[in-house]
């Protein structure tokens, strides 16, 4: 009986084995580089619907709104705070009364029962964050968040995964601001920021980058 | 039967595969701040206090503090002493919270006023300048005409803080520069005009350096 395979198959099946590990290789590194990191997977710079179609460049951008009026908590607290339907009420007792979109407010108010806002930003329940220790040693809203002030809906700006978290981890100079900028949107590093954010991360007592990006600082 | 052998293999790592997609430990069944809940009737899963919750160190038995009142009266000082701190953190909490309606002067016609909201008074109305510090604070606790109440967005020390920025605002707008200190007083003219060693040409008399602005704040009601 003839041998089904001839001799130069053996070839072809050590080139298969070569061709099949390189397509494991390159499609891997493809789907870590692209596949994870789009914002199909981790939504971001999707806008998200929510009940009433809230406009932060029309509150934050055209009014000049502060952060800090619908979202008080954020300065001492891990949570930022979602304002309760109160606060709107505090200028749409007035302004815009009549207006279909802001029914949902309307009623909201009326019957006590809360607005569903849908979350933005849902970090995954194994990493711990704190809004207010960022606030309060240099690390603007802008700077993770984006500029808010421009988004008509609201998306997260960033990916929210470890890396992205890493890159200020590892170097908090290049981020830092001073106080008094932590809520101005327009703020950009200036031309020296390498050394003002040595400076500012001296003064807010910014930890080691070993204890930064030590595994317990973010998963306890 | 190596096929089926071959295609058991294939299914078992293709679950390997799937594994990642659960995500356990990333939705764990705590809860969130606001998130909704079907155990509780009204679907929310942060509960209100039980009434009569006192956290530690929050009874509220400073009454002058919480309530700008004593035995019934409106306050006439501070429950606290008012320094540059107290009134720059007023002016902070002010532009915040403050400022969208009544305006960053205090004139009463912020930008939410340009958008329609009702005129809000001007700090510089007789009528409004001689009210005490404690009708200032109910207002800001309890509202006041059509503007709502702001207990639940500012805090007590700082209701009391931007009392004292409207105080200053206020005796900004005075004409008064007596009582400025003269190294604050040159910030106020123009620049190069002012020699702070030779005189004072704001008041044209010799300045009384000793007094501060945060005195005046601290005395409360004119």
């Amino acid at each position: 009986m003839a041998q089904i395979f001839p001799k130069n198959f053996n070839n072809l099946a050590k080139i298969s084995i070569i061709v099949t590990a390189l397509v494991v290789a390159i499609g891997g590194g493809v789907f870590n580089l692209i596949v994870i990191r789009s914002s199909y997977l981790t939504q971001a710079q999707v806008a998200i619907e929510q009940p009433i179609q809230f406009s932060h460049k029309h509150h934050v951008g055209g009014l000049g709104l502060d952060c800090r009026y619908c979202h008080t908590s954020v300065e001492d607290s891990a949570f930022a705070g979602i304002p309760p339907t109160r606060t709107c009420m505090n200028c749409h007792s007035q302004v815009w009364v009549t207006s279909p979109m802001l029914e949902p407010v309307r009623s909201s108010f009326e019957t006590g029962k809360g607005l569903t806002w849908q979350r933005v930003h849902n970090l995954a329940d194994f990493a711990y964050f704190n809004h207010s220790i960022h606030v309060n040693k240099g690390v603007g809203c802008s700077s993770c968040h984006g500029k808010v002030d421009q988004m008509p809906l609201m998306w997260k700006e960033n990916t929210l995964q470890m890396e992205w978290c890493l890159q200020c981890h590892r170097n908090p100079e290049k981020v830092l601001r001073p106080k008094e900028e932590i809520f101005n949107m327009e703020w950009e590093p200036p031309a020296d920021q390498e050394v003002k954010g040595r400076e500012l991360a001296k003064q807010y007592n910014i930890p080691s980058k070993e204890l930064l990006t030590s595994c317990s600082t973010c998963h306890r | 039967m190596l096929r089926v052998k071959l295609s058991i293999f294939c299914i078992f790592c293709g679950l390997f595969l799937f594994n990642a997609c659960r995500q356990d430990m990333a939705d764990q069944p705590s809860y969130r701040p606001l998130q909704p809940s079907n155990f509780f009737a009204d679907g929310q899963a942060s509960r209100p206090l039980v009434q009569g919750t006192v956290a530690r160190g929050q009874l509220r038995d400073d009454v002058h503090l919480y309530t700008g009142k004593k035995e019934g009266q409106l306050v006439t000082t501070f429950p606290f002493t008012v320094d540059k701190t107290v009134v720059k953190r007023g002016q902070e909490r002010f532009n915040i919270y403050c400022a969208p309606c009544h305006g960053q002067t205090g004139s009463g016609n912020g930008m939410i006023v340009q958008r329609g909201f009702k005129k809000a008074a001007s700090y510089y109305d007789k009528e409004v300048r001689e009210k005490s510090v404690g009708h200032y604070f109910d207002v800001i606790t309890n509202g006041f005409g059509a503007m709502a109440g702001y207990s639940a967005q500012v805090n007590v020390r700082d209701r009391w803080a931007i009392i004292a920025y409207i105080r200053a605002l206020q005796e900004s707008q005075s004409g008064n520069v007596e009582p400025l200190p003269i190294e604050t007083m040159t910030d106020f003219a123009p620049s190069g005009v002012v020699d702070p060693k030779k005189q004072n040409p704001l008041s044209g008399s010799t300045p009384k350096v000793e007094k501060k602005t945060e005195e005046k704040s601290e005395s409360g009601g004119h």
